[in-house]
């Protein structure tokens, strides 16, 4: 199984998605954000962390122009598997593959720590390798991290177990705790932890790679 | 300010966009800004909020034309609505 990871001007996530996947044993190769198409090898996609496009105007709000993601969003509508890590999540809901947005962190902190977050469904992408209860330690590390929705879209969300991760204890200030959501096909997911690194007892957790793994298990599109 | 060939004549207008956080959306930027005035002695001022101000011309038939394009965009674009509103303001240029 191969995966495609998006590389913006700006991303800096991409090699830790890349190795972390071929430690797990899968394919992946790195994704230039001006191509038009997607290497038809890729079976599944992934927007790393970093600062697309500096992050200019909105967090992600350049980074849907680029011309892959025209190829990511035509991915995802034929329920090809999508997974916006950080950075990644801020551009899905940006370019309308996911609800909400991710605003400044409450209390004004930037946040870098490891945190428990709570699968709340395995009926994802992301998540089918996984149980709903599992709680992961994962790192995170960000500053506009906080989601939010419009009330009618968090009504929707919980409804339809779209909420697919909650943080234990809210780190950001998130409404309801939400630390990672999925569209109604449930083959787009974005979270802001990064299971990417924590595949190794040396990085203090391998909490991570029950997500990377259910993404290397996914079916394609 | 141009005729085209065909179509009502086009006016270039001034457009001025303030991007501002929607109220009870956090403004860290606003909130660090107030609670530093006090030490300069300007403890009077209160409600500070950080927005960004964009501006640009626009060529259109009239200012409702202008605004109508411009207030689209910041839907689409310029703003992200959960987050955050606008204030448009579109002035003609002078000749």
């Amino acid at each position: 199984m191969t995966v495609g990871v998006v590389l913006f001007p700006g991303t800096n996530c991409e090699l830790d998605v890349v190795e972390a996947v071929r430690d797990l044993g899968g394919q992946a190769e790195v994704v230039w954000h001006g191509d038009r198409h997607l290497p038809p090898s890729v079976d599944s996609v992934v927007l790393p962390g970093g600062f697309a496009h500096g992050d200019y105007l909105r967090t992600g709000a350049i980074a849907r122009f680029s011309p892959v993601m025209t190829a990511v969003a035509d991915f995802a509508a034929d329920g090809g598997p999508v997974l916006g890590i950080c950075n990644g999540f801020q551009i899905l809901c940006e370019a309308g593959l996911l609800p909400g947005a991710l605003q400044k962190n409450r209390g004004l902190k930037f946040v870098c720590d490891t945190t428990g977050v709570r699968v709340e469904t395995a009926a994802t992408v992301a998540t089918s390798a996984l149980a709903a209860g599992d709680v992961l330690q994962l790192p995170i590390n960000h500053f506009e991290g906080s989601y939010l929705c419009q009330p009618r879209a968090l009504d929707e969300l919980r409804a339809e177990e779209r909420v697919v991760f909650r943080y234990t204890d809210n780190p950001n200030g998130s409404l309801d705790d939400i630390a990672g959501v999925c569209s109604v096909g449930r083959n787009v997911v974005g979270l802001m932890p990064h299971p990417e690194r924590a595949v190794h007892p040396l990085l203090g957790s391998t909490d991570g790679a029950g997500v990377l793994r259910s993404l290397l298990a996914a079916v394609p599109a | 300010m141009t005729d085209q060939a065909s179509g009502p004549p086009i006016a270039r207008f001034h457009v001025l966009v303030e991007v501002r956080q929607r109220p009870g959306i956090a403004d860290p930027q606003g909130a660090t800004i107030e609670r530093a005035l006090p030490t300069l002695g300007y403890g009077e001022i209160h409600d500070v909020r950080v927005g960004k101000a964009i501006r640009f011309t626009i060529d259109a038939p009239d200012a409702d034309a202008a605004r109508a394009r411009v207030e689209a965009l910041c839907q689409e674009f310029l703003t992200n609505p959960v987050i955050e509103d606008a204030v448009v303001t579109v002035e003609e240029a002078s000749a």
